[in-house]
């Protein structure tokens, strides 16, 4: 039991990476087949459709930065002492839970605004400003998830528990 | 949840609606002087070739139309639905062609499900099982009264009653929301059509009964009594149903309700303009343009016969974008 501590916490790491990196995935790669039908009839709208395409990828970075943050914090990145309570373990497996959970739903969330942003710069490319802020907003609820997965990863460290 | 197995061919075809006739356009088709105005018109939108004659133009954008979906969509037998009108009027074509001596060259469609020459084969040797199991049951009825009664009206009903039935079920088969609502627009519209026709006539009840399609947004029973009645009594059902606007038109010409029929599919399908997912965007699309065909069509027939302007524009139909 004395180990349970970093393995609960190599845990939050790795779901936190896993989760908003599988969403990411499944996101860009629905948003690159509205893409690439896009580009197939108009080459021209390239550089739009891509930048479209990639707003669901931020949530992978986020998640890895979450589980980065996460491993030095516990010692198994860098160097220092990876003697960690089961309590704390079990602390920094909630605290990555946020960034786990809502990179996972908001990059396929913001992956189908980003299609129908697709379409819409397919038919009025003019209108592109609008079409980006639409799947934006979805950004917003990953930045809150990964403040607070931020905030307790640093505060747990802080803790003598 | 989204539909993500067609995201790339949405896209796709949303790039393609850009390129659609608008109203404006029509506007500048019914504007000009004469059918070969319209003609240049519409080659500049890249319709067609120079010197293309209309209806090879009008046939090459038909194709056009499949030949996208085609590329798009893997198993186009999803699609059946909209070639169910071409089969069952071979059907008609083949029963009737059984029946007479000789052969009649050029009666067949050849953009629908089943082979024309498979049909007349079948219905020649009345081997009904080796039509699709939709069509045996008609084709029997149809071929029976035919060469019992002569009367090649009565065949028809019973085919294009078939033709409806098939069309409402294989929409409600398909699991799409936008070709379940075609097969039952489809199904009541042309139940609506029969019983106008049917009160012009003067044609009994028994007639009626035997020539109106099942359908959920009409009552076939109640459609009959009015129709048998008076136009007004037609008017004051299909004022109580999702059908209302029609309840005018019949008033005004049967040119009237052939259009507002039209126009009511465009008003369904149009939501899809804004979706991105699922098989109902390309539906839609293949209606949309059928429905721009039949315009560009109709106006360039009246520019031909020198029809006035304002009678063309009250046939042209309601544009998809």
């Amino acid at each position: 039991m004395e180990n349970m501590g970093i393995f609960f916490a190599l845990l939050g790491a790795s779901c936190s990476a896993l989760m908003s990196g599988i969403g990411s995935a499944l996101g860009v790669g629905k948003a690159g087949q509205a893409a690439s039908g896009v580009v197939t009839e108009d080459p021209s709208k390239f550089s739009k459709v891509l930048i479209l395409q990639l707003l669901p990828g931020t949530q992978g970075i986020y998640g890895l930065l979450i589980a980065f943050i996460t491993l030095t914090q516990i010692g198994l990145m860098g160097g220092g002492s990876s003697d960690l309570s089961l309590t704390k373990g079990l602390l920094y497996f909630a605290a990555c839970m946020p960034m786990a959970f809502v990179g996972l739903i908001s990059a396929i969330a913001q992956a189908n605004a980003s299609i129908s942003s697709i379409a819409l710069v397919a038919k009025k490319p003019d209108q592109f400003g609008k079409a980006m802020i639409f799947p934006a907003m979805v950004e917003t609820y990953a930045i809150l998830a990964l403040l607070i997965s931020i905030l307790s990863v640093f505060g747990i460290s802080s803790l003598s528990i | 949840m989204a539909d993500n197995s067609y995201i790339y061919a949405d896209a796709r075809i949303h790039v393609h609606e850009s390129t659609m006739l608008n109203a404006a356009f029509m506007e500048q088709l019914l504007s000009a002087p004469d059918e070969a105005a319209c003609l240049k018109l519409l080659q500049e939108h890249g319709w067609g070739a120079p010197g293309m004659a209309a209806e090879a133009m009008l046939e090459g954008e038909t194709a056009k139309t499949w030949e996208l979906i085609a590329e798009l969509v893997p198993d186009l037998s999803v699609f059946d639905v909209f070639r169910y009108e071409s089969d069952y009027h071979n059907l008609k074509a083949a029963v009737k062609e059984a029946c007479t001596a000789g052969k009649h060259p050029g009666i067949y469609l050849h953009d629908g499900t089943v082979e024309p020459e498979k049909l007349e084969e079948s219905l020649t040797a009345r081997d009904f099982d080796a039509l699709p199991e939709e069509m045996r049951e008609p084709a029997r009825h149809a071929l029976d009264t035919l060469l019992q009664t002569r009367d090649g009206q009565l065949c028809d009903c019973i085919v294009d009653r078939a033709a409806l039935t098939a069309i409402r079920s294989a929409g409600e088969r398909s699991g799409s929301e936008l070709l379940a609502l075609y097969g039952e627009i489809t199904a009541a519209v042309g139940d609506l059509k029969i019983a106008v026709r049917a009160l012009a006539t003067g044609k009994e009840r028994d007639f009626m009964e035997l020539s109106l399609a099942p359908c959920a947004t009409l009552d076939a029973g109640r459609l009959a009594d009015a129709a048998t009645d008076s136009m007004e009594s037609l008017a004051a059902y299909l004022s109580s149903t999702r059908y209302a606007g029609a309840a005018e038109e019949l008033k005004k010409s049967s040119t009237a309700l052939e259009c507002w029929c039209d126009n009511y599919m465009i008003e369904q399908i149009r939501p899809q303009l804004h979706n991105v997912f699922g098989l109902d965007p390309l539906a839609a699309y293949i209606l949309g343009r059928r429905m721009e065909i039949r315009s560009v069509r109709i106006i360039l027939t009246g520019k031909r016969n020198e029809m006035a302007d304002a009678e063309i524009r009250g046939r042209v139909r309601m544009t998809y974008v």
